[in-house]
Formats: structure tokens, C-alpha cells, sequence
């Protein structure tokens, strides 16, 4: 059998590898959100092995509610991000900064 | 070392390989199609911890409908990635620190001294016949029928405004006008010309 720790241990690395892929690739839009979707994928992890070993279904259905909002929060990016590159031809942040007093 | 765990170590192994790859592979097609990787072993592990249906939704939803998207706006967009790749080698190394202090001190917490098998133990399998899909379903509309209701109206928020973000008129092309349409008289559409009958050959 497979302890909760392996688990859990398993969700924190694929957690910072994300947080490392926003510091290394802050300037790419695109990357940045599968930062993010990789990051929730590690959030959801945890939930289920929770919910594996404490019997209880709630965790699951959790993770069915995060899914629903990630896809629709990607859903979203990425039609601004489309939106954004049809104006300024460019998705760089550094670019984005016309706000900037 | 027992069969569970040869398939756990290999699917994590997959797993964490494909989650470097996604942020550091240069082109972001080949970052999409590791995100599908690492997708699919991780619907391999949830298979393991008994999550069934959430194993094939996650096939479904993300490696079928979200990550298709990805590749779609990647595709579309010219993107100069010499430029985006700026400061990536700068940034390594604290970026480095950073991941290996968040899982040292992750793993302070969460390893097998609090969450070990002693804390934690197997509970073993569900019995033949139970039913994961039938299980969640119960929940979902019984006891979670209005946080259901309410991710359903996100979902509709999300069609909107993707939709609404990305709409947009173009000049060269054609559209109808409805209220000029119903206005029109039927004398304005048909035009009744009178002409000789033609003769029999």
C-alpha cells in the first residue's frame, strides 16, 4: 500500500515545480496559465487522497467544483489573452503596461 | 516491492518529469502537449486512490475540451519567443531555492511522521459493485443541489464572456438587418413584369 504522505509529498512537488514555472516564465502569458492549471491539478490531488483515506466523498466532489471553475477561468484567459494579442500583437508582460502611471 | 507501488512511483515519475517540462520547454506547443502528459498520469494516480469518475473527467474535460483550447490560441498567436525567453536563466537559480525550500518544508508537514501509515492508515477497497459515479452523484444533487446550481452558472458566465471578449464585427463583412426586414412592403420585394406568352414549338 501506498502511504498519504507519498501523496501528499507528490502534490507539494508538482505545487512548487508551478510556483517555480511563474518565476521562470513570467513573461509568457500562455505558460503562466498552465502554471496555474498545473497548480490546481496539484490542489486536487491532495483533495483526493484525502478523500481516499478519510472514506468521505465531500473531498471529491470538491475537486468536481474546482474543475469547474478552472475550465471556465481558462476558458476566459484565454480569450483575453486572444483579445489582448489582437490589439497589441504581443503577449509579453512586459509590454502590458500601458496602466502604469 | 508490490505491483501498487511500481505503478505509483512510474505514474509519479511521469507526472513530475512532465511538470518540468511544461515550464521550461521552449516552445508552448510542446508545454501544451506535456500538460496533456501530465493530465493523464494524474488521472492514472486518482484512478489508484478509487476517484473514478473524477479520473475520467479530468481525461474529458481537461485533456479533451481545455487543453485542446490551449493549443488553439497557441497556434493562432505569432508569438516572438526569443523575447518571452528573457531573464528565464536569470531567474533559475532563486526560482531553484525557492521550490526546493517550499518542499522541504511541505514535506516537514505532510511526511509519514504526522501522515504515515500509523496516522493514516489504508482503508482498504470500497466492496464489489459500489459504485464511485452513483456515490458523488447522490451528493452532487442532494446535499451540494445549490453549490451545483451555482457551477453551472459560472459555466454560463464563462461561455458569455468568452464569447462577448472575443466577438467582434468586422467591416468587409455582410450582415442582416432585422427591423429593415419585417419593415419592408410586399410591394418593395416583387416586381410583376408583364411579357409576351412564348409560342409553341
Amino acid at each position: 500500500m501506498i502511504p498519504l504522505a507519498h501523496y501528499l509529498i507528490l502534490g507539494a512537488i508538482l505545487f512548487s515545480l508551478s510556483v517555480v514555472g511563474i518565476f521562470l516564465n513570467r513573461k509568457n502569458l500562455v505558460i503562466l496559465l498552465m502554471a496555474i492549471e498545473l497548480m490546481l491539478l496539484a490542489v486536487n490531488l491532495n483533495f483526493i487522497a484525502f478523500s481516499h483515506f478519510l472514506g468521505d466523498t465531500a473531498g471529491q466532489v470538491f475537486v468536481f467544483f474546482i474543475l469547474t471553475v478552472a475550465a471556465a477561468e481558462s476558458a476566459i484567459g484565454l480569450a483575453i489573452l486572444v483579445v489582448v494579442f489582437r490589439n497589441r500583437q504581443t503577449i509579453n508582460v512586459d509590454d502590458l503596461s500601458s496602466l502604469k502611471g | 516491492m508490490e505491483f501498487k507501488q511500481i505503478i505509483f512511483y512510474f505514474f509519479s515519475a511521469v507526472l513530475v518529469f512532465a511538470a518540468a517540462m511544461v515550464i521550461t520547454v521552449r516552445n508552448p506547443v510542446k508545454a501544451a502537449l506535456f500538460l496533456v502528459l501530465a493530465f493523464v498520469s494524474a488521472a492514472g494516480l486518482w484512478l489508484m486512490l478509487q476517484a473514478e469518475f473524477l479520473a475520467i473527467a479530468l481525461v474529458l474535460v481537461y485533456v479533451g475540451a481545455v487543453m485542446v483550447l490551449f493549443l488553439f490560441v497557441v497556434m493562432m498567436l505569432d508569438i516572438n519567443l526569443v523575447r518571452l525567453r528573457e531573464g528565464f536563466g536569470e531567474y533559475l537559480p532563486i526560482g531553484g531555492l525557492v521550490a526546493v525550500l517550499l518542499v522541504a518544508e511541505m514535506a516537514i508537514i505532510l511526511g509519514s511522521d504526522h501522515f504515515g501509515p500509523a496516522q493514516m492508515p489504508d482503508p482498504g477497497s470500497v466492496p464489489a459493485g459500489h459504485s464511485n459515479t452513483r456515490e458523488l452523484g447522490r451528493l452532487l444533487y442532494t446535499v451540494y443541489a445549490y453549490p451545483f446550481e451555482i457551477a453551472a452558472a459560472i459555466l454560463l458566465t464563462a461561455i458569455v464572456a468568452a464569447i462577448a471578449l472575443t466577438l467582434r464585427r468586422r467591416k468587409d463583412t455582410k450582415y442582416q438587418n432585422p427591423a429593415q426586414q419585417i419593415n419592408i412592403e410586399p410591394g418593395e420585394r416583387v416586381r410583376i413584369v408583364k411579357m409576351r406568352t412564348e409560342k409553341k414549338v
